[in-house]
C-alpha cells in the first residue's frame, strides 16, 4: 500500500513540474497561432511598418517598438543611476540604525502594485510634466519618468544585495591601505559584484520594456513616431491594454497576438541574458 | 591640490552625491506613499465596504462588488496554484535535485516570473476567453494562477533544500517511506517557508491589474457567478482613475489604498515568520 502511495505521490509530482514546462511552451504556441494571420498578411514588414490604422486594415508594429524601447531607455538612463547612489548608501554610508529600516521600506516600496505608480503619474506627475513642457503632460518623457520611479526601488534593492556580497575582509584590508570609501566602492566593492549588478540592471530593463500598468495611465497610446519625447506615444504593452478589447477584425486581432508574442520574446531574450549571462549560479530575485 | 587632498575630494563629492540621490529616490518613493494614504483615507468611508459601484454622481456608491470580485479571482487563484506550485517545486527539490530535466524547470520559472503579465492574460484570452465567447471571473483567476505558480514553486524548491538531509536520513531509518518522509517531515521543517512563499505569491498577484484587463474583465455591479465578467480591484481602479468624474477617481484612490495596505500586510507578515524562523 505505501509503496503504491510512494510511487503515486512521486509521479504526481513529477507530471505537474514537467507540466509547467509544457504550460510555458504552449504559451509561445497559441500566440503564435493566432498571430498566423497577421503574419501572413504583413510578414517582416509588420515590424518596420509605421502606421498602424485599424480602420484601414493596417497595422505596423514600429511605433510600438519604438515606445517600448525609447521608454525603457528613459527609464533607465533616470532609474540606473539614482539606484547606484541608494545602494551605495544603503550598503556603504548609511549609519546601521538606517540601513535597516530604509532598506527594509524600500523592499515594500517594491511590492506596491504598478497600477498605483501609474495612478500617482496621471494625478500628481501629469501636471508637472504639463507645466514645465507644455502640451497635455501625456507623453513618452512622462511614461519614462514613471516607468525609473517604479523600477528604482526593485533595482536598488539587487543592487544593494550584489554590493553586499564583498567579503568584509577585502574592503577592509584596502581601508588598511589607506584607501577612502570612494577608492573602496570603485576598486573593490564595484568589481566584485560587477556581474550581479550588472544582471540585476538588465532584469530590471527585461521588467520595465514589459511593465503595463505604470506607463498605460501616461503615455496616451498614439501611434506616432516622434522624436520629440514630451508628446504622446505607445509601446507595446499600452497598445494591447487599450486596444485588445476594441480588436473587431480577425486581422486586428491577429496583430495584437503577434505583438504580445514579439513582447514575450523580447522580454525572454533579455531576462534570459542576464540569468545565464550574469546572474548564474545566483538565484534571480 | 595635492594628490591626497584631491582623493579625498573626490571622495566627499561621490558621497554627497551618492547621499544625494539616495534622498532623491527615497523622497519620490516615500511621496507616491504619501499620496496613496492622504487619498485613500480621505476617500475611505462605511459605504465602501457596503455599496456596489454606482453612476457618477450618486452618493450611494461603494467598492463592494469590486472587494468581493478580488476575493473570488485571487481566492480561486490561490486555490489551484498554491498545491500546484508546492507539489512542482517538491519534485525539484526531493526528486529531481540537480537533474537536467529540474534545472530547466528552475530556469524556465525563473524567466516566467519576470515576463510580462499582459502577455500571460492575451494567453489565457485565446484560451479561455475566446472559446467561452465573453469574459469570465475564471480567466482572471487562470491568468493569476499562471503568474502565481513559479514563485511558489521556486519558494518551495528553496525552503525545501535548506531542510537538513540528516532530518530525512533519520525519518529514512525509521522505515518510513519516502512520500511520508516529505509530508511529515520535510514539509513540517520548511513550514514557516512556505507559508512566506505563499504570502509573497499571492501579494503579487493581488497587485496584478494587466493580466485581468482582457480576462475577468469588470463589472461595475456585484457578481459572484464566475462564469460572467467579474469586478477586481484592479481594474475598477484603473476604470475610475481614469474617468472624468470626481467622485469615481475618490473611489479609485480608495481602492488603490485598500489594495496596498493588503499587499504590505502580506508582505510584513512573510518577513515576520521568515524572521521567526531564523531566530
Amino acid at each position: 500500500m505505501s509503496l503504491v502511495l510512494d510511487k503515486l505521490f512521486a509521479n504526481v509530482t513529477k507530471v505537474i513540474a514537467i507540466a509547467i514546462l509544457l504550460l510555458v511552451a504552449w504559451i509561445f504556441t497559441v500566440l503564435f497561432d493566432h498571430s498566423l494571420v497577421s503574419m501572413e498578411a504583413f510578414g517582416f514588414d509588420f515590424i518596420s511598418e509605421t502606421k498602424w490604422a485599424p480602420n484601414l486594415e493596417k497595422f505596423g508594429a514600429l511605433p510600438a517598438i519604438y515606445g517600448s524601447v525609447l521608454s525603457t531607455f528613459l527609464a533607465m538612463l533616470l532609474a540606473v543611476p539614482v539606484a547606484i547612489g541608494v545602494a551605495i548608501f544603503l550598503s556603504e554610508l548609511a549609519p546601521a540604525r538606517l540601513k535597516s529600516p530604509v532598506g527594509v521600506s524600500i523592499e515594500l516600496l517594491a511590492a506596491i502594485p504598478s497600477v498605483i505608480y501609474g495612478m500617482w503619474g496621471l494625478f500628481y506627475f501629469v501636471p508637472i510634466i504639463r507645466d514645465a513642457v507644455g502640451g497635455i503632460g501625456i507623453s513618452m518623457l512622462t511614461a519614462g519618468i514613471v516607468l525609473s520611479i517604479m523600477i528604482l526601488p526593485f533595482m536598488a534593492a539587487v543592487t544593494r544585495d550584489a554590493m553586499n556580497t564583498t567579503p568584509d575582509i577585502l574592503k577592509e584590508s584596502a581601508y588598511a591601505l589607506g584607501g577612502t570609501k570612494w577608492d573602496v566602492i570603485k576598486d573593490i566593492v564595484i568589481p566584485y559584484a560587477k556581474a550581479g549588478i550588472i544582471g540585476s540592471f538588465i532584469l530590471a530593463l527585461g521588467r520595465a520594456i514589459g511593465e503595463t500598468m505604470a506607463v498605460t495611465f501616461v503615455m496616451g497610446n498614439v501611434h506616432k513616431i516622434s522624436a520629440d519625447i514630451t508628446q504622446p506615444a505607445t509601446s507595446i504593452p499600452v497598445t494591447l491594454a487599450n486596444e485588445f478589447t476594441e480588436a473587431d477584425t480577425d486581422l486586428y486581432y491577429s496583430s495584437l497576438f503577434e505583438l504580445s508574442l514579439l513582447l514575450l520574446v523580447i522580454s525572454f531574450t533579455i531576462i534570459s541574458i542576464a540569468k545565464f549571462y550574469f546572474l548564474r549560479r545566483k538565484r534571480v530575485a | 591640490m595635492t594628490h591626497t587632498n584631491k582623493r579625498i575630494f573626490i571622495n566627499k563629492l561621490v558621497m554627497t552625491l551618492s547621499t544625494l540621490s539616495a534622498l532623491i529616490g527615497i523622497g519620490f518613493l516615500f511621496w507616491i506613499l504619501y499620496v496613496l494614504v492622504a487619498n485613500g483615507v480621505d476617500a475611505l468611508s462605511t459605504t465602501i465596504f457596503t455599496q456596489e459601484g454606482a453612476p457618477p454622481g450618486y452618493d450611494e456608491s461603494g467598492l463592494k462588488h469590486a472587494l468581493i470580485g478580488q476575493l473570488y479571482i485571487v481566492g480561486y487563484a490561490t486555490i489551484i496554484g498554491v498545491p500546484l506550485g508546492i507539489l512542482a517545486g517538491t519534485y525539484l527539490s526531493e526528486y529531481g535535485g540537480k537533474s537536467k530535466l529540474s534545472e530547466t524547470i528552475r530556469d524556465i520559472s525563473d524567466i516566467m516570473m519576470s515576463a510580462p503579465s499582459i502577455v500571460i492574460g492575451a494567453f489565457v484570452y485565446a484560451i479561455v476567453v475566446a472559446p467561452m465567447g465573453h469574459f469570465s471571473g475564471w480567466a482572471g483567476s487562470i491568468a493569476l494562477t499562471i503568474i502565481m505558480l513559479p514563485i511558489i514553486l521556486r519558494t518551495t524548491d528553496d525552503m525545501l533544500q535548506l531542510v537538513p538531509s540528516t532530518l530525512r536520513e533519520a525519518a529514512f531509518a525509521l522505515g518510513a517511506p519516502k512520500y511520508k518522509v516529505i509530508m511529515q517531515v520535510v514539509y513540517r521543517g520548511a513550514k514557516a517557508g512556505i507559508l512566506t512563499g505563499i504570502l509573497l505569491g499571492v501579494a503579487r498577484v493581488a497587485g496584478e491589474t494587466a493580466p485581468l484587463l482582457f480576462t475577468s474583465f469588470n463589472d461595475n455591479f456585484l457578481n459572484t457567478d464566475m462564469m460572467e465578467p467579474m469586478a477586481s480591484l484592479t481594474v475598477t481602479m484603473y476604470n475610475y482613475a481614469t474617468s472624468p468624474y470626481e467622485d469615481w477617481q475618490r473611489l479609485g484612490w480608495a481602492a488603490a489604498f485598500i489594495l496596498s495596505m493588503f499587499i504590505l500586510s502580506l508582505n510584513i507578515l512573510g518577513r515576520l515568520f521568515i524572521m521567526k524562523k531564523k531566530s
